[in-house]
């Protein structure tokens, strides 16, 4: 099964029962597998006028109760931004799959780029955190959207799922749980004909229920400075730090459960660090390196944001060299070292071309030579 | 002594104790009717979800009316409301918005939904400028006019907003103005039934920054001007396009039948499951 239809698959699994979208290269098969299926269980695949339209669509819908996604790549990211603060300010469960895509600008629609993993977390204005899954494979664009949704339920925030055009077509076999065995969130909503003044549905670290429309809530929603109560206060800085920071906090003080890395590493002087379609190379030139009898372990970021800063501390305290490899100019690289550089030290290694997964024979190259 | 309230007073979220429009604004006058034309179709807030974009008309249900609503960003409140209507489709979906919001930024989401005829009322608060951020021309701002953008006095053609969204396709579309409250009642209450996009646009008075940059007057001006331009639509219809230059037509513009989109999904639903239809 093609990476893009896994992941709608995923979607479906999730219980997704409304996505809207806009054509663009190489996520459209996400759309047109959604528009396929969607109907059938209920649901619709809407396809908007741009992408600031899907955006806002799903955010409504969100708010209706609805379990809400939408794919896209770099440019249509660019383009919802705007939203996708929204969607946090008001503490909304939604899915944005990022297909990567050859950047900047409209750059090259079919190559396999991962070049836009800060920009779901520092995109939209102002402070803010977001979680990301960055699926390896098919299977993992299954698996990671169906988390992708769980997550968002759990914590009422927009979850990013950073596929790129490699993993988004690439084919292999998929295994789809039966429907009862695959774990399925549900956000929480207030008790329904509870007074609507006493709803508290906004800006708890441990998550407040959401106070979904059409229940009776009454719920007044602003992504301007609000208060517990979703009360608007322009006025007060008290109010706007309590915004901010409980908004923030929502997902650092729930890293332990969100943070996912995958981790090889034990006994290894060098240790490779990915994420992404890389890592599979990153895990070729591991194991290879290791057939020579060379002490090289790796570390794959599951989750690139929250940013695993802790565990890529614990790695770089146990290796002597890390070798960062990214199908970029180095994007996640500035955080890593800045967690890693105590301890070890901290190589990048581009791409030779931009656009070209690792070939494992150039990093074994680079292990060489860092091991010298 | 019993204490007096005012009838509509039900409908204000219980701990809103003040509005935060200017003196003078048009925006009571409309929330009025919106709330007038609920209450007589012997409906209540619980059946509707109001969705605002940004500027003052989203203050108008934003936080006063005690019933569901989205503040959302600029421009973009018609895009959100199809979301909101694609999951309560049984609720009334009423965006109240400005013409920054749905002519200039959001021009885009008032076409297209127009030509979806996706069931919404969207009430459109035309008061040709930019009040919140300080009097700038509006796409809406009659050539020539001073504004805070063009002191010189503004060198674009405006645009009629009704007659953007009936070129579109919505399938009920009227305009009032602010010195027409009754109409205006009226006409909103056709709305909400209307089983498509509707659209009400209220010609509205900002004295603070319309009423003071382009030299409009006080908010009584600028009302009195609104009954001495208003033309209605019948009387406009018999005469030639010069007699109506300068000239506020209001009534109703539009009312037609055409596929919603809501009762087209369902269709689609049925045809996707292998049912006939």
């Amino acid at each position: 099964m093609m990476g893009n239809t896994a992941c709608a698959e995923g979607a479906i699994a999730a219980g997704c029962e409304f996505a809207a979208g806009y054509p663009i290269t190489p996520a459209t098969e996400i759309a047109t597998r959604l528009a396929e299926r969607l109907p059938r269980v209920g649901g619709v695949f809407l396809q908007m006028e741009d992408e600031i339209s899907s955006i806002a669509a799903i955010i409504g819908a969100s708010w209706t109760g609805k379990k809400v996604m939408t794919a896209t790549s770099g440019p249509g990211i660019s383009l919802m931004l705007e939203n996708i603060g929204f969607a946090i300010g008001v503490e909304t469960p939604c899915v944005i799959v990022n297909v990567q895509r050859g950047a900047p600008t409209t750059g090259m629609p079919t190559a396999g780029v991962c070049g836009d993993m800060v920009q779901p977390r520092r995109g939209s204005h102002g402070d803010y955190e977001i979680i990301a899954l960055c699926p390896a494979s098919p299977q993992e664009m299954f698996e990671h959207t169906l988390l992708a949704f769980n997550f968002a339920e759990k914590y009422r925030t927009p979850v990013f799922v950073l596929s790129d055009a490699f993993v988004g077509h690439m084919r292999e076999e998929v295994l789809i749980p039966e429907p009862g065995k695959i774990p399925i969130a549900h956000r929480k909503i207030p008790a329904v004909g509870m007074d609507p003044q006493k709803v508290q549905g906004f800006l708890d670290e441990n998550v407040a229920p959401m106070p979904i429309f059409g229940k009776g809530f009454r719920s007044h929603v602003t992504s301007s400075c609000h208060d517990e109560y979703g009360k608007r206060n322009l006025s007060d800085l008290a109010a706007l730090d309590n915004f901010v920071r409980k908004l923030c906090n929502k997902i650092l003080s729930h890293k332990r459960d969100i943070v996912m890395v995958e981790g090889d590493y034990e006994g290894a002087e060098v240790v490779l660090v990915s994420y992404g379609a890389v890592s599979r190379a990153a895990r070729m030139a591991a194991d290879r390196a290791r057939e020579e009898g060379l002490p090289v372990g790796t570390l794959r970021l599951i989750t690139p944001w929250p940013f695993p800063g802790e565990e890529v501390g614990e790695m770089a305290k146990k290796a002597k060299k890390v070798i960062v490899l990214e199908n970029n100019l180095g994007q996640l690289y500035p955080f890593i070292k800045a967690e890693a550089a105590h301890y070890s030290e901290v190589f990048f290694l581009p791409p030779r071309v931009i656009g070209e997964i690792h070939d494992p024979e150039n990093i074994l190259k680079q292990i060489r030579e860092v091991l010298k | 002594m019993t204490e007096i309230v005012h009838p509509l007073h039900r409908f204000i979220r219980p701990h809103v104790t003040s509005t935060t429009n200017c003196p003078g604004c048009g925006n009571g006058i409309a929330a009025q009717a919106i709330l007038r034309a609920i209450d007589e179709l012997g409906m209540t807030l619980d059946d509707f979800v109001f969705v605002t974009g940004i500027g003052c008309s989203a203050w108008i249900p934003s936080p006063f009316f005690d019933v569901d609503v989205l503040h959302t960003t600029h421009g973009r409140p018609i895009a959100f409301a199809l979301g909101i209507k694609m999951g309560l489709p049984e609720k009334k979906v009423v965006v109240t918005s400005g013409d920054g919001d749905l002519a200039a930024i959001g021009g885009n989401h008032l076409i297209h939904n127009a030509r979806r005829n996706i069931e919404m009322t969207v009430i459109c608060l035309n008061n040709r400028i930019y009040g919140m951020t300080g009097g700038q021309a509006a796409p809406t701002t009659p050539l020539g006019l001073k504004t805070a953008t063009t002191p010189y006095g503004t060198f674009e053609n405006p645009f009629d907003i009704s007659e953007l969204v009936i070129a579109a396709g919505a399938t009920f579309v009227a305009r009032w103005t602010t010195y027409h409250p009754r109409q205006l009642t009226a006409w909103i209450k056709k709305a909400i039934q209307k089983k498509g996009f509707s659209f009400i646009e209220v010609i509205t008075q900002c004295p603070v920054q319309y009423g003071r940059k382009t030299g409009s007057g006080s908010a009584v001006e600028m009302l009195r001007e609104y009954k001495e331009r208003s033309i209605s639509v019948k009387e406009a219809a018999g005469l030639p396009k010069e007699k109506i230059q300068g000239r506020i037509v209001v009534g109703e513009l539009v009312d037609k039948e055409a596929p919603e989109m809501l009762e087209e999904i369902n269709r689609m639903r049925k045809r996707a499951s292998g049912e006939k239809t």
